[in-house]
């Protein structure tokens, strides 16, 4: 199935022996994970197994300890490699993080404008492009407050869209949503992932992992405890720790 | 003009009154003495007003400077701020306005710089450095409250550590500071009292200067403090306003 969707395998981000701790607390255990352009990943786990802390790892939200990672080429290392990492890669948060203060319209285009240099017509241009992706042009002059938690996730995505990342992180997206809101916001990055954009998802929606992941990660204890193909993963799990996980979530 | 009125009614009360100790005379303007002595006090505001302003936007400038390293990661960065804030936190007003005012151009002079340094600005560079300690830490507190998650937003849409301060963190972080800095501004109203003691004409020394000719502390005194009310019920109306206006621009 995988190489049906035409997986480039030149590597989007290359993570060797990644260690990170909190003072004394071991969060991340010598993590290796190699993706592939155009590679969709779903990340489980318990909570507290490290999986947040190896996606913050990626966009140096988080600095690790030990460890190599890679992001197209370029080896993190000083500030301008984490900006040259940082202008290729999204990410969406649990608590959206939009920008109270701004407008919808403004969330979008301070990124282009400041960062990128686009000219406002440029940048709102654009804006409006993935709002109507998202498909909430018509709340562009709102106030982020003002929209439900799905739609200002979905502004959040279309934030980070319109700095045309190659790769998008996506930290518990719809964790912090309303149930009726969930399917709103993982459509939006069904249709992302079937767009081609290389992505990692840390969720416990397990449907969407099954409609769109070309691979899972079981993380435990700080550690990449399985990985595997949808199909492998949900029907025959290698380990117990994985076994005994899916039977806790799924069981409802 | 409404503290004339005031006063005036003050007047009335206490001149018609047979108290033997009460003097009123010395400040009732329907008599060309008191009428001087009235505007010889009153001509004490443009001082005090004056020395305040400039105190207090040198020591919001300066608090500015001192809490942004001081929120930085790098200790060695944010070490000095600490020191700052602690030292100058420490030293009482008084003996920091007679070492400013007597000591400093000696230490200037043995560098080999000659400079006049007047009461007005003795008290000014005083007032701002003393309070500078207080409002780095007003900013700092307003900062920080700012969730973190606002400036990892920030981040992976590629704004600088400037460009998030000035675009996304400051604008909401003034709301919450504005209170407490106009408290500051209050504060430095009435220690700008202090200034008296090296020789400004400021309120309280023309005050005090009265009092030594005429010799009628109640009285006199007793204007002072109605002079210090009015500016400072002046000051709290104003910012009440401003409160308003930027709270209303807002809709969370």
């Amino acid at each position: 199935m995988t190489e049906l969707r035409g997986v480039n395998h030149a590597k989007a981000i290359e993570i060797r022996g990644l260690n990170k701790w909190y003072a004394t607390y071991h969060a991340l255990k010598d993590v290796d994970l190699t993706v592939a352009h155009g590679e969709r990943i779903v990340v489980c786990g318990p909570s507290g197994s490290g999986k947040s802390t190896l996606i913050r790892c990626i966009n140096s939200l988080e600095a690790h300890n030990t460890g190599t990672i890679t992001v197209d080429g370029t080896q993190m290392g000083d500030a301008a490699s984490i900006e040259a990492i940082r202008s290729e890669v999204g990410m969406v948060f649990q608590q959206f993080n939009l920008f109270p203060h701004l407008t919808i319209l403004q969330n979008l285009t301070l990124g282009p404008m400041k960062a990128r240099g686009l000219s406002r017509k440029d940048a709102e241009a654009r804006a409006m492009k993935y709002l109507e992706r998202v498909q909430i042009p018509e709340q562009a002059d709102k106030m982020p407050g003002t929209l439900s938690g799905g739609q200002q996730q979905r502004v959040a995505i279309a934030r980070s869209l319109c700095m045309e990342p190659k790769i998008m992180l996506f930290d518990e997206p719809t964790s912090a949503l309303d149930p009726e809101m969930i399917s709103e916001v993982l459509d939006v990055i069904v249709d992302l992932a079937t767009s081609g954009m290389t992505m990692i998802v840390v969720t416990h929606e397990m449907g969407f992992a099954r409609r769109a992941a070309d691979r899972m990660v079981f993380m435990d204890h700080g550690a990449i405890v399985e990985t595997g193909t949808p199909s492998e993963f949900f029907e025959s799990p290698k380990t117990e720790r994985c076994r005994t996980f899916l039977n806790q979530i799924l069981k409802h | 003009m409404k503290n004339l009125l005031l006063l005036s009614s003050l007047c009335l009360l206490a001149g018609c009154g047979a108290s033997g100790n009460w003097g009123w005379y010395v400040i009732n303007p329907t008599t060309t003495q008191g009428w001087n002595n009235i505007t010889f006090l009153i001509d004490g505001f443009g001082a005090t007003i004056l020395l305040s302003v400039i105190a207090a936007a040198l020591s919001m400038a300066i608090g500015l400077l001192v809490a942004l390293p001081g929120m930085s990661d790098n200790r060695w960065i944010r070490m000095p701020s600490r020191v700052y804030i602690e030292f100058v936190r420490a030293i009482p007003l008084l003996p920091m306005l007679f070492w400013v005012f007597y000591g400093l151009p000696v230490v200037l002079q043995s560098m080999g710089i000659s400079v006049r340094i007047d009461a007005f600005w003795g008290a000014v560079i005083t007032l701002a450095i003393s309070d500078s300690a207080f409002t780095a830490e007003i900013y700092r507190s307003g900062i920080q409250s700012i969730a973190r998650g606002q400036t990892e937003a920030a981040k992976t849409i590629g704004l600088t550590y400037s460009q998030t301060m000035r675009y996304v963190v400051l604008p909401q972080a003034i709301r919450r500071i504005l209170p407490p800095l106009a408290n500051q501004f209050i504060y430095i109203v009435k220690m700008s009292a202090f200034a008296s003691v090296i020789g400004m004409q400021e309120l309280t020394r023309r005050a005090n200067e009265l009092v030594v000719t005429e010799y009628r502390p109640l009285e006199i005194y007793s204007l002072l403090i109605l002079e210090y009310l009015v500016l400072v019920l002046i000051i709290s109306y104003f910012v009440r306003r401003l409160e308003r206006k930027m709270g209303s621009d807002e809709s969370r």
